[in-house]
Order: structure tokens, then C-alpha cells, then sequence
């Protein structure tokens, strides 16, 4: 089953959106190469001005959509949030917070305490996350 | 732009799908140290698929979708302990979940992927518009499984345990006993009453039988149970704020009805009253690691029950509090 095999098939971009854009970008190109070269005969000026302005468009617009392209791949990702085990001591209340550990479960016994040596308890396992700056809504 | 849209998507799916697939690989290698490679099992159980049973006669088709969940649940965990022999039973369980969560998620790519093609086989642009509507939605719900997938793979508490976390709060200390199929019940003094602590046992991903655990109290206690209060995740509208606490009556229990039925069965029979109590979560924060809000919620949850058991029993009654949902990450 070649589909289920773990190739990657989100960096694939369309073949036909690529030759799109670097056809565009190649006429424009030459619309710039072509705009300079006739902006020399005052004659022409009008002309080689309406060049010009296609030609940074199109370097523009394909520019955008490469980068477009580009900018997606990237987002496809599994974010894995980060996950914080606190830790008790019964007897003294001494709080440990620490990165989870694969193992940990809440109310599960953990090491000694650094400071009074007593057993230690898994008393939180959670992840906090930092919320944008909520849009005030009036409902 | 529509077909442009759903495509966009279908690649995403697909990773997702693909990545899930990947984790789900690796940590059965990890934890089941399998002599063989669980690579084609993985793809078969994928692939997995329930038959729910037939309606056209609905009587007593509640004790036979029971049967079918409890086949399925049977071959899941066999399925599991064939792929990693060497893992304990909270790792069972967590890997069954697990395979659960890639599963969903084959299951939703491949729904996305037979409309897009489907749209652009028959050229109907009303194909096509009718999933790119419900798309955001799915997508958010597709995020929310591979979010769930990192956690179960990983043994990590997830939202939809705030029942299960409220109840391992309340009998944490007190002695526990087994019940029926994969729950636990402690009996802790409460508000002057005694109360029957009940959640599935962890801290495996299970959701056990809380029907079955209820009802073996009740009967225990011959009907005489002055109330039960049932505590469980909720689904929030937008707008809600995550953690948010409500209360109400019935049965507040989720997944396919059979539990709900048989807590209800036994309140009709002995007239018990029934409290709810839920906390508000949205889907994703429901099967991804338990967010502090959740957490911080349960202190809440507990003080709720207390004025809810010392408003409607008196001292010296018998009462059972049910904290529902998966008890994955949540000892007790």
C-alpha cells in the first residue's frame, strides 16, 4: 500500500500552479528587460512605463503565491502543548513543578522530598495555555 | 476556489492522518517490545469498523448494541495484546485509545477525501459545497484527535476527565474496591452523609461501565440511596467560557446510551433523584491534555456537590456521586 507508507505528501505543490507562477514570472521578467530597453527611445515611453508596471506586478503576484505555497507547508504541523506534573509533599507542602514525564498520572507517589525527605504526591497534570487577547464582544 | 479549498484541507487530513499513524506505530514499538513488526496490524485495525444493531423492532436493543460494544471492546484489547505483548494494562489501555484516536482519524480523512472525489468525478459543484461548509468544523474536530492522540499515546489526563479527576479527588485516601467491569468505589464520609465514590478504574484510558457500577451500589444498598449526583465534561457552546460550571438534573453520562439507560432503569425502580453537575468544555479541549481552566474547575465541581448533597439529604443519608469520563492519566 504505497499511500499509507509515510511519505510526505504535503510538501508536494501542484506541478500545474508552478509552472503557472514561474511562467509569469519569466514574462514579466522580460517585460522588465523589454520596458528598459525601449524606455531609451523617448518615443516609446508610455509603452515601457505599462511594461514596467506589468512587469513588477507579475514578479508581485508570483512572488506571493510561491511564498503562499511555502507558508502553508510549513503551518502543517501536530502541535504537541507543553504539559506541567505538579508535585506535593504530603508533610511539608513543598510544590514541585516540572515538565511531564511519560509514566506520571495524578495521585501517583512519587520521589522523596528534597526538603523533608518524605514521599512525594502527584497532585496536578495539566497545560496552561496563553490565550490571545480576547476581542471584546458585547454578548 | 471551493474545490480548491476542500483539497487544501484534504492534504492537511492527510498528514494528520498519516502522522497519527506514525505515533501510533512508534509507541506501540516502544511499549510493546514486539518481536514482530505491528506495522500491518496497525493498518488492519485502522480499517476496523462496529455494525450497530438493527432498529426496526427498538425492544431490548439496548442490551444487544451492550453485546456489540463489549465484542468490540473484547477484540480491541486482544487486537492490543497482540501488538505489544510486553505492555502492562494501563498501557493497554492507553494504546487502545490510542488506536482509537488514529482510527477516527483514518476514518474522516477518508470520509473528506470520498466527497472531493466523489464532486469532482460527477462535476457537482452541490457535492463539493456541502462538505466545504461543514469543513471548518471537521477540521477542528480532526485537530482535536491528533491533539488526543499525543496524550494517549503518552498516558496524559485529558478534559473530558474532569468527572473521573472529581471523584479521584473526593476518594483519594479512602479504601477502594472493584466493581463491575474496569470501576472503582470508595466510601467516604461526606457533609455528615455517607458517600459512594464511583469513576473507572486508572490510570489507563477507560471509561468502564459506570452503569453497571452504579447500579451494583444501588442494589448493594437495596434501593436506599437518598440521591446520586453524576459529574461529567459537556459539551460548551461559543461564547461559554471553558470550565464553566452548571448544574441540572438526569443522567449525565455520554458515549452510546447503554450506561444511561441502566442508571435510569434503576432510578425508576427505586425513585432515586438525580443530579448533574458538568463542566463546560469544547470538543477539542474535551479529548486533548486537560487544560488548567478544567483543573482549576474541579475545586468548584466539589463545593457545588456539597451544597447540592447538604440542600436535598439529611445527615446520616446514603448517597452516590459518579464522576464520569475517560480516567486516563488519573489514578485514584
Amino acid at each position: 500500500m504505497t499511500e499509507t507508507q509515510g511519505t510526505a505528501p504535503t510538501t508536494r505543490i501542484s506541478a500545474f500552479l508552478l509552472t503557472i507562477v514561474f511562467i509569469t514570472l519569466a514574462l514579466s521578467f522580460a517585460a522588465l528587460i523589454f520596458a528598459v530597453y525601449i524606455l531609451e527611445q523617448p518615443t516609446e515611453a508610455e509603452t515601457a512605463w505599462i511594461l514596467i508596471l506589468l512587469g513588477f506586478l507579475g514578479v508581485g503576484i508570483s512572488t506571493y503565491v510561491l511564498f503562499q505555497t511555502r507558508r502553508r507547508i510549513s503551518k502543517l504541523k501536530i502541535v504537541v502543548p507543553p504539559v506541567t506534573t505538579t508535585i506535593e509533599c504530603k508533610k511539608c507542602g513543598f510544590k514541585n513543578v516540572r515538565e511531564f514525564q511519560r509514566g506520571d498520572y495524578i495521585f501517583k507517589e512519587g520521589e522523596n522530598c528534597q526538603k523533608c525527605n518524605e514521599k512525594t504526591l502527584i497532585t496536578a497534570i495539566y497545560r496552561e495555555v496563553k490565550d490571545k487577547e480576547k476581542q471584546k464582544m458585547p454578548f | 476556489m471551493m474545490i480548491r479549498e476542500v483539497e487544501g484541507s484534504l492534504y492537511k487530513l492527510k498528514y494528520i492522518k498519516e502522522e497519527g499513524r506514525k505515533i501510533t506505530i512508534e509507541t506501540i514499538k516502544e511499549i510493546g517490545k514486539s518481536q514482530t513488526d505491528p506495522t500491518a496490524r496497525v493498518d488492519r485495525f485502522l480499517e476496523y469498523f462496529t455494525i450497530s444493531p438493527q432498529n426496526l423492532d427498538p425492544a431490548g436493543i439496548v442490551w444487544k448494541l451492550e453485546h456489540i460494544l463489549d465484542v468490540r471492546d473484547i477484540r480491541f484489547k486482544d487486537e492490543v495484546k497482540l501488538m505489544a505483548p510486553s505492555a502492562d494494562e494501563t498501557q493497554t489501555n492507553n494504546l487502545e485509545n490510542t488506536l482509537e484516536a488514529a482510527s477516527a482519524l483514518n476514518f474522516i480523512y477518508k470520509v473528506i477525501r470520498h466527497y472531493y472525489l466523489l464532486g469532482k468525478k460527477t462535476l457537482s459543484l452541490y457535492v463539493i459545497m456541502q462538505i466545504q461548509m461543514i469543513l471548518p468544523m471537521i477540521m477542528k474536530e480532526a485537530e482535536a484527535y491528533a491533539s488526543a492522540l499525543k496524550a494517549f499515546a503518552y498516558g496524559q489526563p485529558i478534559g473530558d476527565g474532569a468527572g473521573a479527576l472529581v471523584a479521584a479527588r473526593l476518594m483519594h485516601g479512602y479504601e477502594i474496591r472493584k466493581l463491575e467491569k474496569d470501576c472503582v468505589v470508595a466510601t467516604v464520609p461526606f457533609e455528615g452523609r455517607t458517600a459512594f465514590v464511583v469513576k473507572a478504574e486508572g490510570p489507563g484510558g477507560n471509561v468502564g461501565k459506570p452503569g453497571d457500577a452504579v447500579k451494583q451500589v444501588i442494589e448493594e444498598n437495596k434501593g436506599k440511596i437518598a440521591m446520586i449526583v453524576m459529574i461529567d465534561a459537556a459539551l460548551k457552546l461559543e461564547g461559554e467560557e471553558l470550565g464553566e460550571v452548571a448544574e441540572g438534573v438526569g443522567a449525565a453520562i455520554g458515549g452510546p446510551g447503554v450506561d444511561q439507560f441502566k442508571i435510569e432503569e434503576e432510578l425508576v425502580k427505586y425513585h432515586i433523584p438525580i443530579n448533574a453537575l458538568v463542566v463546560k468544555e469544547d470538543v477539542g479541549d474535551a479529548v486533548s491534555p486537560l487544560r488548567k481552566e478544567v483543573f482549576d474547575s474541579i475545586d468548584t465541581v466539589i463545593v457545588r456537590i456539597k451544597e447540592v448533597v447538604s440542600e436535598r439529604t439529611k445527615e446520616g443519608d446514603k448517597i452516590v456521586i459518579a464522576g464520569i469520563g475517560n480516567t486516563i492519566g488519573i489514578g485514584q
